[in-house]
């Protein structure tokens, strides 16, 4: 390992320019000319839209225009898709509602979108939209799936009879249901996965403007993959050709998920530079945040989990509602389905599994991936259900889990995937140790001295990133391929640009691509450049979800210093007269093995452009491009261990030990794997112990719609974490990568809430974990405590 | 945020001038609250009348056996007085636990006191120690300021510019914090009196704001003790219940949070 | 309109603002010091958060117009010309930063709380001090470690220099 490659502790080329305020976030361009744009948006749940008058919000100062949904419809702008075809048991499509970017006849949720004010200033504009006058006529809401598949509910979508989108089915049932049958054991849990509001710090936000010499579109927006979404403003929402737009994601401050999709406001943002003859910005506040962003989660799961008499697991079942919000997101239907129930194997040898999904329409914002998508709902699905299994069976809960481990490789799962390669124990271990899960009984008797209950939950989860091969992922409805693309410029005097197709929003890309690079070719970071987020430089690209950059997007620039690499090879070899086959790569130079003669990358750079004297037959320029299509998904796994004590008189839970073993394959930058370890464990904990969307039943009302209602995990909820890494190679990949990006926040809920409920004896506990909820729970376990 | 005529009062006779007669016109002193509330649209005055600059309206000083803390002093001033903290630790204490610490480089005693926040921490730390407010135009005792929901006895071009604290024998706060917001959920605010009277408030918990509780005020007049107050509790039907609390939970957080102030006073 | 005058890093500087216009939205608008950020709008996450005359406060709970005569300093006004603040360097130098979007007005406050605790930070003041600064990406656990290192290596640097 060279001082800045592959393993190396390397601090982030791309902090300079955020630590001194110098990061250039889309909200930060100013374009000559430019309005500014304000939505109306609907207050309610559920309405026909009758009438929207513009003429007051017209008079008002600064207004340049008020455009409304009929108006986009009339334009050819098509409606907001979902590009991921899921089919139901019997053989029918998903049930798509249609979504215009401005709703034109009927609204279904609060905060959607009717009619959007350019004005001169932000300020005139967002006095202008309240003065647009929209008569409403109220319709009855439903908020959550029970309601909305109930007899005699409303119908939200004429296509959508039963707001049924669709009812999808995996694994084997008769096998199943026997296995169930002929059990020894079955532990059932029915349990909530909470619907949370993604919440990057950065709210979205789009510049757009309109060249109407050149009839070409530029769009700065904040997105995790602006190629697909020009791939899809241009396909399916008739914006323009693909040549004829440039879609630029600069810095974009976190998107966890929920800057993958297309969302109206950028489609709109579009058509209304070109209808305005002027560039716009569209800067979300917080609150259009709540209500607009796509949001996480929200299902309902009944599970029975079946043991045979030696403790070994020989059936799940599994019956699944989740909640999708009022429209179809881009890549919604997939969460629930292939995501979800793909991973209902967890970590364990299991012969028989059957999965039911079925997912439901609601007068809610619309859900998507957040964070994990899917992967997170089976981890707690699973890890909870072993929790309590091991309870029910008296057996220690790590023991238990142990006894059913897969281990070995590959492993064929009832439910698609195939586990390429682990060694779960070899986490456990690692997190048992650093908890010193032996002493526990003593810190748990220290803590009742106190007055606290302490509890210590256990949580084995293994999620599946990358997101790919595109062959697959066809086969299972996805609408494009998932591959990653790369190319590697070598430039005449020896630097590297690097054009990826990933997108770094956090993710510290520009560092770790470049160590890639630092190792390959033994040049330092500070010569490499990483450019993405602009479908003007890269060449294409699927972006940055699922924790693929590192296994996908790395992979690829791999494969395309490959080609590099043996280019530059052959003008060594040519040059210093020897054969390709003694040249060799080290510390930036290529050598003829065995002698002293060298020569410099900038050199062979040089000589590669000035092509003087190459090789015959070979093409100037030292330039190569790959794309990369993975053979498989790849399957971090971990083993979270963590100890809460509770106040029993508040409620008040402290997460006073936390630790994080993971298996990531391959790991590039400890530091940087690390601190995506934290932020996801902080969100996992902010899912277990703080967040959750609450909907006003009647109304329709998001009630959480801003911080002060909506808890963001504090610095002061949270403790230092201990993480570590196992390390078993991803043999799926050149680089053995597995990804990190999302472990954290898939595999903490089960943990802490498994330690919550060993605290105080019951398993009655939803999340988030609130004070009110926990100490209810406290005084009902004092209560025989008391009685004795 | 509408838009709004912005004035800068020199004094406190100049912002009560800008005030009288335009209903529509607000003080604007810390800014804490009024400004956010008005970023949201909540509040739409078409006048601010800034008094945080008015020097008069600073300062902290002992006068007898009681504080006058002015109007305008930030909550961070009020936090870290060592004056404060040796007399009136409660009162330190509280205000070292109001929003954070930006907000407490801006925040100040009169604003929030004259915005009577139902879950604003002052209000409970005014009542308990029995404290004066001081306006342009006359003195009010606490029982009678605060007078429910961002209510008080305040008129329109009423200014707050002081408050009177006596010093007690011992005081202390203890609060409770709404996870989200930081505001209280509880916070109850006790304070025992050299002829050893015992007032207790809490705030962040009533249906009409701030109140005070009788029952653990004469328990602990006759046992100074936690356990005094361990087995009183307010009625939770007079409690505010929402999406952060049950009133029967925050009835409990009273109990627990007048123990704990005891405890630590 | 009204005019108002304010020094911001040094220099003086005055603009024609709005009776309603945040201080956050002048320096970015009107100064084009687009370091300073807006991550809500009900005052509580901390991404807005400069110096007034010394303080840490959230630049967009202050209309520009009560800033009128006042000193303020933005993360842009931090550095000296290539010299990072301790605090800078030590975000960087323990990764206590990942979309960079929080980072100016974590950096902000935590050169606010290092000046007021001096060296005596120890992690639950840290944590407890982050109250108005909300980070989605870092779980917080490295922006803690950089105070801690950064008040550490600046109390350091004042005995060293009292010496």
């Amino acid at each position: 390992m060279g001082v800045d490659g592959i393993g190396a502790r390397v601090p982030r080329k791309e902090d300079k320019r955020f630590i001194t305020g110098k990061g250039r976030y889309t909200d930060d361009m100013t374009l000559p000319r430019m309005g500014f744009v304000a939505f109306v948006r609907s207050p309610y749940a559920h309405a026909k839209i009758q009438n929207i008058d513009a003429s007051a919000a017209m008079e008002m100062p600064g207004v340049d225009a008020v455009l409304r949904g009929d108006e986009l419809v009339a334009d050819g702008i098509g409606n907001l898709i979902c590009g991921w075809m899921i089919h139901s048991k019997d053989g029918t499509p998903m049930k798509m509602g249609a979504w215009s970017a401005l709703a034109t006849d009927t609204v279904r949720f609060v905060g959607q979108a009717v009619a959007m004010v350019v004005a001169d200033t932000y300020a005139q504009a967002r006095d202008a939209a309240e003065a647009v006058m929209v008569d409403w006529e109220e319709l009855p809401a439903v908020t959550t799936t029970a309601e909305a598949l109930a007899p005699g509910a409303p119908q939200i979508h004429p296509e959508c009879a039963g707001n049924l989108i669709y009812d999808w089915e995996i694994g084997d049932q008769a096998a199943t249901d026997a296995a169930i049958e002929n059990a020894a054991h079955v532990t059932k849990i029915d349990i909530t996965n909470n619907r949370l509001v993604p919440n990057p710090m950065e709210p979205r936000a789009a510049v757009a403007d309109y060249d109407g010499a050149e009839e070409h579109f530029t769009l700065w927006t904040t997105s995790q993959n602006p190629h697909t979404a020009r791939l899809v403003l241009s396909a399916f929402y008739n914006i323009a050709p693909e040549h004829k737009l440039r879609v630029i994601a600069p810095d974009v401050g976190g998107g966890f998920g929920s800057k993958i999709y297309v969302y109206p406001e950028e489609v709109a943002c579009l058509w209304a530079a070109k209808k305005v003859g002027r560039p716009v910005k569209w800067v979300s506040d917080r609150t259009e945040a709540f209500l607009t962003d796509a949001h996480g989660r929200d299902h309902t799961t009944t599970a029975e989990l079946a043991f045979d008499a030696d403790n070994r697991i020989t059936g799940f079942r599994v019956n699944t509602t989740a909640n999708l919000g009022a429209y179809m997101s881009l890549f919604s239907s997939a969460v629930p389905t292939y995501l979800y129930a793909t991973l209902l194997s967890g970590q364990y040898a299991m012969p028989a599994i059957y999965a039911n999904v079925k997912t439901v329409y609601t007068n809610t914002t619309p859900v998507d991936a957040y964070r994990g998508a899917g992967r997170p709902e089976a981890t707690y699905v699973v890890e909870r259900i072993m929790e309590v299994a091991a309870r029910e069976l008296g057996l220690d809960p790590i023991e238990l889990r142990r006894k059913n481990f897969v281990t070995e490789f590959p492993h064929q799962t009832p439910v698609i995937m195939c586990y390429d390669a682990g060694d779960y124990d070899a986490s456990v271990r690692a997190a048992q140790d650093a908890i010193d899960y032996a002493g526990f009984p003593a810190r748990k008797a220290e803590a009742a001295s106190r007055g606290k209950l302490r509890g210590i939950g256990v949580s084995c989860y293994i999620e599946a990133c990358g997101i790919a091969p595109s062959k697959a992922v066809g086969s299972l409805g996805a609408g494009v391929g998932l591959w990653e693309s790369a190319e590697v410029r070598v430039n005449p005097v020896g630097t590297i640009e690097v054009l990826t197709g990933s997108h770094s929003h956090g993710q510290g890309h520009e560092t770790t691509f470049a160590q890639l690079v630092a190792e390959r070719l033994g040049v330092g970071i500070d010569t490499v450049q990483i450019v993405h987020g602009d479908t003007d430089k890269v060449q294409f690209g699927m972006g940055t979800y699922g924790s693929r950059s590192g296994a996908v997007g790395m992979s690829a620039i791999s494969k395309a210093l490959d080609k590099v690499e043996a280019k530059a090879k052959k003008i060594a070899a040519h040059l210093m007269e020897a054969a390709e086959t003694d040249i060799v790569v080290e510390g930036g130079a290529f050598k003829v093995a065995g002698t002293d003669k060298q020569l410099s990358m900038t050199e062979v750079a040089l000589a590669a452009y000035t092509a003087h004297n190459l090789p015959d037959g070979m093409e100037p320029g030292l330039k190569e491009g790959a794309f990369y299509d993975p053979t498989n998904f790849t399957f971090p796994a971990g083993c979270y261990i963590c100890e809460v004590e509770i106040d029993p008189d508040t409620g008040k839970t402290e997460v006073v030990n936390f630790v994080a073993a993971d298996d990531f394959g391959r790991i590039i930058n400890p530091m940087i794997v690390e601190g995506q370890v934290h932020g996801g464990l902080a969100q996992g904990i902010g899912q277990a112990l703080l967040e959750g969307c609450v909907y006003d039943a009647d109304s329709g009302q998001l009630t959480t719609a801003s911080f002060q209602d909506y808890c963001m995990p504090r610095a002061d909820d949270l403790p230092s974490f201990k993480v570590m890494t196992t390390e078993t190679i991803c043999p799926g990949n050149p680089l053995g990568i597995k990804g990190c990006g999302e472990a954290g926040a898939i595999g903490s809920p089960p943990a802490l809430i498994n330690a919550l409920t060993d605290a105080l004896g019951t398993e009655d506990l939803s999340m988030p974990a609130t004070a009110e909820k926990v100490w209810r729970l406290a005084q009902a376990a004092r209560a025989p405590m008391a009685a004795e | 945020m509408y838009a709004t005529n912005y004035h800068r009062a020199g004094s406190v006779d100049e912002a009560a001038g800008l005030l009288a007669g335009n209903d529509e016109a607000k003080v604007l002193a810390g800014g804490q609250t009024l400004i956010p509330t008005m970023k949201q649209r909540l509040a739409a005055p078409t006048d601010v009348v800034d008094i945080s600059r008015i020097e008069a309206l600073r300062g902290i000083e002992k006068s007898g056996d009681a504080y006058v803390i002015k109007a305008g002093t930030r909550h961070a001033d009020v936090a870290g007085d060592a004056g404060l903290k040796a007399d009136i630790p409660g009162l330190a204490a509280l205000a070292g636990k109001i929003g954070d610490p930006h907000v407490r480089h801006r925040g100040t005693i009169g604003g929030s006191i004259a915005n009577n926040d139902p879950a604003a921490d002052y209000p409970a730390g005014m009542l308990a120690l029995g404290a004066t407010i001081v306006t342009n135009k006359r003195e009010i005792a606490a029982d009678e300021f605060f007078a429910g929901l961002f209510e008080t006895a305040l008129e329109e071009d009423e200014i707050v510019t002081a408050v009177r604290v006596p010093v007690p024998a011992k005081s202390a706060y203890s609060k409770f914090p709404n996870p989200a917001s930081r505001y209280a959920m509880a916070g109850v605010f006790v304070a025992k009196f050299a002829d050893g009277s015992v007032r207790v408030a809490a705030t962040g918990a009533g249906a009409d704001g701030v109140f005070r509780i009788p029952e653990m005020e004469s328990a602990l007049a006759s046992n100074w003790s936690p356990e005094a107050v361990a087995g009183i509790a307010v009625d939770a039907s007079g409690l505010l219940g929402d999406i952060h609390g049950s009133a029967e939970y925050r009835a409990n957080l009273v109990t627990v949070m007048a123990k704990r102030a005891v405890a630590a006073a | 309109m009204a005019t108002v005058s304010m020094t911001v890093n040094g220099k003086t500087v005055t603009g024609e603002i709005e009776g309603r216009t945040l201080l956050s939205h002048f320096l970015r608008e009107g100064l084009g010091l687009t370091g300073t950020h807006i991550g809500c709008d009900t005052s509580q996450c901390g991404a807005c958060v400069v110096h007034v005359d010394g303080k840490a406060v959230k630049s967009c709970t202050m209309l520009a117009a009560q800033a009128d005569g006042c000193t303020v300093t933005t993360i842009e006004g931090l550095a000296r010309g290539d010299q990072l603040h301790p605090v800078q360097a030590a975000f960087r130098e323990h990764h206590g930063l990942q979309c960079g979007f929080c980072t100016p007005g974590m950096i902000m406050a935590a050169v606010d709380m290092i000046e007021r605790h001096g060296g005596k930070l120890d992690e639950a003041t840290i944590r407890h001090e982050l109250e108005g600064n909300i980070c989605r990406c870092t779980g917080y656990h490295n922006i803690v470690k950089a105070i801690k290192a950064a008040a550490d290596e600046m109390s350091g640097s004042v005995a060293t220099a009292a010496e």
